[in-house]
């Protein structure tokens, strides 16, 4: 606040809003992901009844980690962010932020009763209907406003690095929201009003989705992550950016890449083979500035290494980088045809995915997070720095687990399939690969426990922090002491 | 470097630094989605592929709504063990009536893309209310639910969508709607009105139930699964990739 010499002080209370329904809904969606999880290997667990099967509720996890977690955090990070690198107050103030965090999670609620209800438009991470769609862009643009709005405002010549990587996010889920989402409700018929058909079928309405759902991790997941590791590495780090050329570089190479990317999900389908290969390419060439974004994070603590040893909140923000790095590897080589034609329609891809959200998007949260909560509620610190550590080792092992019982059980199944036996037969019927996945589907919802069991440490630090608390370890010498 | 200096206009302007970025995410998206609209190979041109009956329609609104899509792909890749396993690769040109696609990115249980004729009615019957009941080892949860009966009071409302975004429906079959569900799920007639209007669909309750119930919805959609192309009757040239 001491820098802010607009007349008017930061807009905080906003900012508390969007981090404790973040943490929220994160504990939720974990929760949601390791339930399904375990109806995997017991399927008892779908209880027989319509509202509670896998294919319901799966969507309820997906959006309850990427669009109520990942979304708040987004939100929080992000109008906190644009404040204080402007030098400005949030555009609209509280009452604007307010209405923006009011439509955003009521429609979080609407979306996943409608799931469980059993109204869907039936694409991955686009299932909820026009009714839903609409307000969302209603709350979208609200936001768009607030930030853009927040970006004039500023007293800064510059627009900050991460307030590049925001913008791109919110300008580019715009985009893909309206364009995924053109469909034709029943209801102008005197049909249902949960009810549409998308105005794309078949092959074209293959490749929209899938230009919208490989940029709902390009842009939401990675772009407006990267803004967060952009503001919250160098601020907990205290050392600049590593490259300020190298961010320019990467930026605008990232964001033309990714666009591309979306055909690889598509890969040996009736898509024209054309397309195949240009998102293959582009895929490949995505390694790049994805890695630029990874090294400009890792380098930025030249000379802060040690901080790594003694801050956990550095830990969660530096690892989530190597995460990252390893998952934008992983995503170019699994998008190689060749590679894909084993991976595809296994549990590789779902490890992969998780070792993207879980290592590198909710890993660069927690760090933010455990940054935010002390500083907006005027504590020095969080409650325990080693709790934080407990948080992330039980975190790591539960992710390790998950992502190499996906690995194994992937490749397995993938091999299973395509297996032969020495008559030239296929070797294996397909339950057969289905039963071979349960030791690991175990193994995978054990790896889930651990990392719900991690986020609720962390709601119990961020509990006593926020109640003033102080535990006893913080009255330590602190780290610069021991330096 | 001159370029990084002239960055400074985009990152000193909030116009500017949105023109930059929609300027930069829109072409990919242009290039690969604008093209599947003019190319004309894009759809194989073959015979048989016709829109979904008004039973078979509401079956499939019944997989998106329990999500069948998150565990089962209908797209059947051209690899020697998938065409062992599940018949002829996938054809665009028998999806083009699919609003929305459902060829899936997982799959926990097999593709689907050409699981009509495989199994019997009752098969599915059974395997839908309790999947263990005939697969053991299955993970898949059931769906007694289904035994109840479907609603079909807006079938006409829904095809007309549907004829909004490209399906074919003629002004007969769309007044017919309701007639034709209800006698391809309780009739056994293969000379009935609905199987002249919808060549191939399967015919009669799948159920014990007198009544249409979603499950005759269902088992009807899955029954014509893959079986509009006669692949005997196709050449290899029009639809070689």
């Amino acid at each position: 606040m001491s820098t802010n010499t607009d007349a008017t002080p930061y807009c905080e209370d906003v900012v508390k809003k969007f981090v404790l329904a973040a943490t929220f809904w994160g504990v939720v969606g974990f929760l949601a992901g390791d339930f399904i999880a375990w109806q995997l290997a017991f399927p008892a667990l779908n209880l027989d009844l319509e509202w509670t099967t896998f294919g319901r509720l799966r969507p309820v996890h997906t959006s309850a980690v990427i669009f109520a977690f990942g979304g708040n955090v987004l939100m929080a990070t992000s109008l906190y962010t644009v404040q204080r690198t402007g030098r400005a107050s949030l555009f609209g103030g509280e009452a604007f932020g307010s209405v923006i965090f009011w439509g955003f999670n009521t429609l979080i609620v609407a979306a996943a009763l409608s799931y469980v209800l059993g109204f869907s438009q039936g694409q991955e991470y686009a299932e909820p209907e026009w009714l839903l769609d609409l307000w969302l862009t209603v709350v979208w643009v609200l936001y768009l406003i607030a930030f853009a709005g927040t970006i004039m405002k500023r007293r800064e010549p510059h627009i900050y690095v991460a307030n590049w990587f925001f913008f791109a996010m919110i300008l580019t889920i715009a985009m893909l929201h309206l364009g995924n989402n053109l469909v034709v409700p029943s209801a102008i018929f005197g049909g249902s009003f949960m009810k549409s058909y998308n105005l794309f079928g078949g092959v074209q309405n293959a490749m929209t989705q899938w230009w919208y759902g490989h940029n709902a991790v390009g842009f939401f997941l990675t772009a407006g992550f990267l803004g967060i590791m952009y503001y919250f590495v160098p601020k907990r780090a205290e050392r600049p950016v590593y490259s300020y050329r190298l961010s320019i570089v990467h930026f605008w190479a990232l964001i033309f890449l990714y666009i591309w990317a979306g055909p690889h999900h598509l890969h040996y389908t009736a898509l024209p083979d054309w397309a195949q290969t240009l998102g293959m390419t582009f895929s490949v060439m995505l390694w790049m500035p994805s890695w630029g974004g990874m090294i400009n994070g890792l380098m930025t603590l030249s000379g802060a290494w040690d901080k790594l040893r003694t801050d956990p909140v550095m830990r969660f923000l530096v690892s989530s980088v190597a995460f990252y790095g390893m998952s934008t590897f992983e995503g170019p080589m699994m998008s190689i045809k060749a590679v894909n034609s084993l991976s595809h329609y296994t549990d590789w891809t779902i490890g992969h995915v998780h070792s993207g959200a879980l290592g590198w998007v909710a890993f660069v949260s927690f760090g933010a997070l455990y940054y935010l909560v002390p500083k907006l509620w005027g504590r020095k610190e969080v409650y325990s720095l080693k709790l934080v550590g407990l948080h992330f080792w039980i975190a790591t092992i539960g992710i390790v687990l998950y992502i190499t019982a996906m690995w194994i059980s992937g490749i397995m199944q993938g091999l299973m399939w395509r297996a032969y036996d020495n008559l030239g037969f296929l070797q294996y019927s397909f339950i057969e690969t289905v039963e071979a996945m349960h030791p690991y589907y175990v193994i995978r919802a054990l790896g889930g426990v651990l990392f719900v069991l991690g986020s609720l440490v962390m709601v119990y630090n961020f509990y006593k922090t926020i109640k003033g608390d102080v535990a006893a370890e913080a009255a330590q010498p602190s780290t610069a002491a021991a330096r | 470097m001159s370029i990084f200096k002239h960055h400074a206009k985009l990152e000193t302007n909030v116009f500017f630094l949105a023109v930059g970025i929609l300027l930069s995410v829109i072409v990919g998206g242009l290039v690969e989605v604008v093209p599947l609209f003019t190319i004309e190979s894009t759809i194989e041109k073959v015979d048989g592929v016709r829109p979904y009956s008004p039973l078979e329609q509401k079956g499939r609104d019944i997989y998106v709504r329990e999500g069948c899509y998150l565990c089962h792909s209908q797209m059947v890749r051209p690899f020697k063990d998938e065409v062992e396993r599940y018949g002829h690769y996938s054809l665009a040109a028998e999806s083009k009536y699919d609003h929305p696609f459902q060829w899936g990115s997982k799959r926990t249980g097999p593709d689907l893309a050409r699981v009509g004729g495989k199994y019997t009615n009752d098969w599915h019957v059974r395997h839908l209310i309790n999947p263990r009941d005939v697969v053991p080892e299955s993970v898949m949860p059931g769906y007694p639910h289904l035994k109840r009966e479907l609603d079909y009071s807006t079938i006409d409302a829904d095809m007309k969508a549907l004829r909004v975004v490209g399906v074919p429906y003629t002004d007969e079959q769309i007044a017919n709607a309701k007639k034709d569900l209800v006698e391809q799920a309780t009739s056994d007639d293969a000379s009935a009105a609905v199987a002249g209007r919808y060549p191939k669909a399967r015919m009669g309750s799948a159920d014990a139930n007198p009544k249409v119930t979603e499950l005759d919805a269902m088992v009807a959609y899955l029954q014509v699964l893959g079986t509009m192309v006669d692949f005997t009757t196709v050449k290899p040239e029009k639809i070689a990739r």
